[in-house]
């Protein structure tokens, strides 16, 4: 139903739009920059785009960011998987606990999670090195704390999908001869596969987005794409960073348009 | 019923992991903070409580109680709070005016929130340097607000809306029929039902807020450091893990205790519709 807008609420609301997003279209205008210090407007170059791809750090940190996407995607949507339909299965003693305990990674400050994991790899370094072993690989540092946070996120989605269904459901599957690895696989599986894949996509953007555990657990000599920039910032503005930012949101950009017309029911049966 | 079978068939791999890289992380952190710089990046013994003095404002160098470190934890908690406050200020008549749309513009508007809220967060704030640079204004504590409002109003926004798009109007309605004026009918009728999300929106707003280091880093500068600022230096050129330490703990404990009075006043629930 739409029900009438007071004018003035309609005016706040594009003056909000326009604050958020002021800086996005300002970020890409001036990856158009002709100038190297970026602070005047010059003249329109598309130069800054070619020398991006050109620096074999920036296409480094690319495929490093895209392997941990993926392979931390992968493990903690089977774990995460796992654990949302053990919560939605069992009765649990526990369960507030347990909550408590995938919430935790969700509300904690990133930083602190970040800290914390870094002083947690020097100390299982130190006793790993008294071994005569090493253990100084930003992939797997940064691997292992992506897990982390995703595997909240995972099973939280996956449970709150089963939600609204009892342990009827299995329950009539095995009543009518199914196995119980058969009423798992044609029965529950089935139901919780759009929370499987909405949590994976979420844990896979997650991965992508993550700064600040990142730069906590990567050590030197491993950088991500948000790291990349960070690093870059903190040097100066250059126009060959807003040219990667101004092409990350654009890939935002095609992403949620393109899953916004694939997830959105259709009109017409 | 849970065997032991099923236990590690389902959740007992997901609780491990949280177990060793979550749980085990944090008791190490617990554990450092009462150890000592031995040097940069390096922990020893003796065991000691002088970081925690320190975290509070204990000066061991001049052996003396400073207010320094106490006017940065205050101005982390002010800052994270007007930004909180000029968020909701911004986004709580956006969630209202969105929600009154009709299907397809309201999906439009939907769409454009989401897009800010999923680019990069570093990103968003960055962009900042390029619009204040001009105006001289980077780095100052208002650049650091700007970003922080900029950043975090679409987690505001975005729970605010599901609140708003699940009131009952006729509640609205009976309250005028019986002779409420526009603001009272409001308020009894409107704000109570947008609540849960309000708390939500403030929540997901305050706490990222509060431990923030890359806003205040990028935008802010040295003046306007932030606790996220100072656990950031302790792990990077200060290389006071310890101290550091102390300091992290102190952020997650005030995180955790806030949201455990919270989640104590709403119910069991609270902390589950949170995410």
């Amino acid at each position: 139903m739409i029900r009438r807008t007071h004018p003035a609420l309609s005016v706040w609301a594009w003056v909000v739009y326009a604050f958020l997003y002021l800086p996005i279209i300002v970020l890409v205008v001036f990856s158009f920059n002709d100038s190297r210090f970026g602070a005047t407007w010059t003249g329109f170059t598309t130069r800054w785009y070619p020398a991006l791809f050109a620096r074999s750090d920036v296409r480094e940190a690319l495929a490093h960011t895209l392997e941990i996407a993926l392979v931390s995607t992968l493990v903690s949507t089977v774990l995460g998987t796992l654990v949302g339909l053990g919560l939605w299965r069992y009765t649990l003693r526990l369960r507030t606990a347990l909550t408590g305990l995938l919430v935790l990674p969700i509300v904690i400050p990133d930083v602190v999670m970040g800290v914390s994991l870094l002083m947690f790899y020097s100390f299982v370094r130190s006793g790993l090195e008294r071994l005569g072993w090493t253990f100084d690989n930003g992939f797997w540092t940064v691997l292992l704390a992506h897990v982390t946070f995703q595997i909240s996120y995972v099973s939280l989605t996956v449970r709150s999908r089963l939600a609204g269904y009892g342990p009827e459901l299995e329950e009539a599957a095995r009543d009518l001869g199914a196995t119980g690895l058969r009423s798992f696989t044609h029965v529950v599986l089935p139901l919780a596969l759009p929370g499987v894949l909405a949590g994976a996509l979420l844990a896979f953007t997650l991965s992508l987005d993550d700064f600040v555990v990142t730069y906590f657990t990567s050590g030197s000599g491993f950088s991500t794409l948000p790291v990349l920039i960070y690093t870059n910032v903190k040097r100066g503005v250059t126009p060959d960073i807003n040219a990667l930012s101004a092409l990350l949101v654009l890939v935002t950009v095609v992403a949620i348009v393109a899953s916004n017309a694939l997830l959105r029911p259709r009109r017409q049966a | 019923m849970l065997t032991v079978r099923r236990f590690l068939a389902t959740l007992g791999p997901g609780t491990l992991w949280l177990g060793v890289f979550l749980i085990v992380p944090a008791l190490v952190m617990l554990g450092y903070s009462f150890l000592t710089r031995t040097d940069l990046a390096q922990v020893g013994g003796p065991w000691t409580v002088e970081n925690w003095e320190r975290v509070f404002g204990y000066d061991a160098l001049f052996q003396e109680w400073t207010a320094d470190n106490l006017r940065v934890l205050w101005r982390s908690v002010w800052v994270a709070g007007l930004s909180t406050a000029l968020c909701v200020l911004m986004g709580y008549p956006l969630a209202f005016y969105i929600a009154r749309q009709g299907a397809r513009r309201k999906n439009l508007l939907l769409i454009l929130l989401i897009i800010p809220f999923w680019t990069n967060f570093l990103i968003r704030v960055y962009a900042w340097i390029l619009i204040l640079r001009p105006f001289d204004l980077v780095p100052s504590l208002t650049a650091t607000l700007l970003g922080m409002v900029y950043a975090f109003v679409p987690f505001f926004v975005l729970p605010v809306y599901s609140s708003v798009e699940k009131i009952d109007w006729r509640l609205l309605e009976a309250a005028q029929d019986l002779g409420a004026p526009p603001l009272r009918a409001f308020m009894t009728a409107v704000f109570p039902q947008t609540l849960p999300g309000l708390i939500a929106g403030v929540l997901l707003t305050f706490i990222p807020a509060l431990g923030t280091f890359v806003v205040s880093d990028i935008l802010g500068g040295a003046k306007t450091a932030l606790v996220g600022n100072l656990i950031q230096n302790q792990f990077g050129q200060a290389g006071d893990w310890p101290y550091g330490s102390a300091l992290s703990f102190l952020l997650m404990g005030a995180v955790l205790l806030g949201l455990w009075a919270y989640a104590r006043t709403a119910g069991h629930k609270g902390l589950e519709e949170l995410v």
